[in-house]
């Protein structure tokens, strides 16, 4: 160890919100204004440009990565995270500040970028692999490799749009598990296909990190990156907050939830979707309002302002890891549901989801919240509040923190057992 | 500094010649770090070899990719796009195999597209309009400005939204840009070659040949690929940015098809016009499709000579063009 495989020094990539990055998207308006401009300064009537909205999608980011090290990038959603994968891997230019990398760079922003549904999955293998930057002759030497590790040996000759999603993941991800290169630049790829496939690629991965090679990872799965990486950067806003060993980082970000997820909702900007809805209010209460307890009931509730016709939530609970949990999703109508009346759209409205047993253990756990319109997403706060789970009781069974897994789940047993003058006789 | 390749970029070596070493990864290591690098911040990689690390990741030879800023006009990276030669093909493949996957008549189209075109010419402007054709039977004469003009156009339709269709691909993988126009322009390549057999069937229907000219028609194919490439490129990297401009594309195309001598020869224009007539390459292409396959009476030499320069500025000029554009495509896509 000890050279350096990656640096940045100051590194910044800044967009124009609005104009969408380049001067004008249109070349009629572009065209007219070109005509139109010498008669405006002649009538000295010249209009000053509109100030740009800059957004500072990445800030001055310096950091500097030695070979074989396996760095994590955490952050919220917005945080700048992709930009920085994709200005690391020349997707785009940065704004200013330098940077270099020693090596040759493979980049997986996506799985299956390039996959054509119309070719078979031969085909398919020999194109997403040379899209990667792998030769011929290196896809053809682990071309057996890549179709036993995606496990689609009898669809070879099949267009992939024939394709399950599952074996299209597979295949895709496989594909980009095989690329040799001394630096790797991952972005969040390994959440596809079913369980058993999931943890393959963990495995795979691991594998890639164990064999020396500089990885920079980016998930939002905070045990899938403990796992994997010994350093962790973490971004907000564009910014390096930590750069520090994996754990002291993760745990960073997890103060910072907390700490966002004490601002007022609605003074919040780290959320995405359209806006014609905003959320104003999230909570999360126990029995009688008071504190939330395992096997207790629990009560999410969602305030939010612009309500539309068919408008749904989502709430999704996630771990202290960022591991999901459960969703609860309003879409999924039950004959059980109730139905509250607004009068006007202005008029605050009330998401509320009640939970007869709360099913978790005890520990800290965190909402994502979704809320969608007719077809798009409206709102989506990610954290948008923490919680604790008390320890309490599941059907008269008292439940405690230091157990497996995060649910605690209704049951019933039957016990053999001797009777006691059995025993004694 | 330059922008520097990356990895599978400039095979520029260093020092002692062979330095292009094939690992057994098959890439070709490319430039290496210069033993008394200059360079502040480039440590030497042979002091850096991780145990453990396997033989083609390490093999002595180094990489090094920088990023920074651009402004105005950069290199056309030529050398990076030749890295990438075999993406190229892979990208071509694909868009000739899609093209005629789950189609009835398949490459027939290549085939049944200037056909039925000259056709419909052969009977408008030759039989009705009664149009001169330079001393060759018109079928003929305009099959031969077809089959390059349906190339010609096809391949400059598709150059002009390729960036747009390949948005997937431009956001979320680096490779040379070029590539993508290049590539398309090569796809539609396949369709020359299918129609130009076609055209030699008919022309051993009427009979007509033009003896040891019709070699000319290899450098006058390289001219109507020029051509194809040098519009496409500025065209691609303008609807990329202006979305309106793709509505242009079928007008454009049309207005052109009768700039050029498709369904009329050229002789209808006064001499001393050629020139500049010729200014639309694909004038020089077209007459010389003719004058080299049909052995057909035409003054040549003014043509080409004009179109192949407009050929070279539009190529230089839309290469150049593309790269400066090339740095905000991830953006504006």
């Amino acid at each position: 160890m000890g050279a350096e495989a990656i640096r940045t020094e100051r590194l910044s990539k800044d967009y124009l919100v609005g104009s969408r990055g380049y001067g004008s998207d249109n070349l009629r308006e572009r065209l007219s204004r070109m005509a139109t401009a010498p008669v405006d300064l002649v009538r000295g009537r010249r209009q000053p440009r509109p100030r740009p909205d800059i957004l500072h999608a990445l800030s001055e980011v310096s950091m500097s990565v030695q070979q074989g090290e396996v760095v994590g990038i955490i952050g919220n959603n917005g945080a700048g995270k992709s930009t920085f994968l994709k200005v690391l891997s020349r997707i785009t230019e940065p704004s200013s500040g330098w940077g270099r990398i020693t090596g040759r760079v493979g980049s997986l922003l996506e799985v299956g970028t390039g996959f054509h549904p119309e070719l078979t999955g031969r085909e398919n293998i020999y194109l997403n692999g040379a899209i990667l930057g792998m030769r011929r002759t290196e896809i053809r030497r682990q071309f057996d490799e890549i179709v036993a590790f995606a496990d689609i040996e009898r669809f070879l000759e099949t267009p992939v749009k024939r394709y399950s999603s599952g074996m299209y993941v597979r295949l895709a991800f496989s594909v980009a598990a095989h690329l040799q290169t001394e630096v790797l630049i991952v972005d969040e790829v390994l959440a596809v296909g079913d369980a058993a496939f999931q943890r393959k690629s963990l495995g795979r991965m691991e594998a890639v990190a164990r064999e020396g090679r500089t990885v920079l990872f980016v998930s939002h799965n905070m045990a899938v990156i403990q796992a994997l990486c010994q350093r962790g950067i973490f971004l907000q806003g564009g910014k390096v907050r930590a750069d520090a060993p994996i754990n002291d980082a993760i745990k960073e970000y997890l103060r910072s939830l907390e700490q966002a997820s004490e601002t007022d909702l609605l003074q919040r900007t780290d959320r995405s979707g359209w806006h014609r809805i905003m959320m104003s209010a999230v909570e999360v209460s126990g029995s009688g309002g008071g504190a939330v307890a395992t096997g207790s009931p629990a009560r999410f509730t969602v305030a939010l302002t612009g309500l539309q016709p068919s408008t749904t939530c989502s709430l999704t609970v996630l771990n202290s890891l960022g591991q999901p949990v459960f969703r609860l999703e309003s879409g999924n109508a039950s004959a059980t549901d109730r139905v509250m009346v607004a009068d006007r759209p202005e008029e605050p409205a009330t998401f509320v989801c009640e939970l007869p047993a709360l099913p978790l253990l005890p520990g800290r756990y965190r909402i994502d919240v979704q809320v969608r319109g007719t077809h798009q997403i409206e709102d989506q706060i990610d954290s948008a509040i923490l919680f604790d789970v008390e320890a309490g009781v599941l059907e008269g069974r008292p439940v405690a923190g230091a157990t497996v897994g995060d649910v605690a789940v209704e049951h019933r047993w039957t016990v053999p057992t001797l009777d006691a003058h059995q025993v004694g006789s | 500094m330059t922008r520097l390749q990356d990895g599978r970029g400039a095979h520029r070596s260093w020092g002692s010649p062979g330095h292009l070493l094939v690992s057994r990864t098959g890439f070709i290591r490319p430039r290496r770090v210069p033993q008394n690098s200059t360079v502040p911040g480039v440590t030497h990689p042979l002091a850096a070899e991780p145990p453990g690390v396997p033989a083609d990741v390490v093999d002595g030879a180094a990489t090094v990719t920088d990023l920074k800023p651009t402004r105005g006009w950069v290199s056309l990276g030529l050398r990076d796009v030749w890295a990438y030669r075999e993406l190229l093909g892979f990208l071509a493949t694909r868009d000739i195999k899609v093209r005629y996957k789950q189609t009835v008549l398949g490459a027939g189209w290549a085939i049944l597209q200037p056909v039925a075109t000259a056709v419909v010419f052969t009977v408008v402007f030759g039989r009705l309009a009664n149009l001169p054709s330079d001393g060759v039977p018109y079928p003929v004469f305009a099959l031969a400005g077809l089959v390059p003009w349906t190339f010609f156009a096809t391949a400059v339709g598709n150059t002009a939204v390729s960036l747009i269709g390949n948005t997937n691909l431009v956001s979320k993988v680096y490779f040379p840009r070029l590539c993508i126009p290049i590539a398309t322009v090569l796809a539609s390549f396949v369709d020359l070659l299918v129609s130009g057999v076609v055209l030699l069937v008919v022309m051993a229907i009427y009979g007509v040949h033009g003896g040891w000219s019709m070699l000319a028609v290899i450098p006058l194919t390289v001219l109507a690929f020029g051509a194809a490439l040098g519009v496409g490129l500025w065209l691609s990297a303008v609807t990329a940015r202006y979305r309106d401009v793709r509505h242009v594309m079928p007008f454009l195309l049309q207005f052109w098809l009768f700039a050029t001598p498709v369904a009329y020869a050229s002789s209808l224009l006064p001499e001393r016009w050629h020139l500049l007539y010729a200014l639309n390459p694909m004038v020089g292409v077209v007459e010389g499709f003719r004058w080299s396959l049909l052995d057909s009476d035409v003054a040549l030499g003014p043509l080409a000579l004009s179109s192949t320069l407009s050929v070279l500025v539009l190529l230089v000029s839309g290469a150049y063009y593309f790269r400066r554009m090339e740095r905000s495509l991830a953006d504006v896509l």
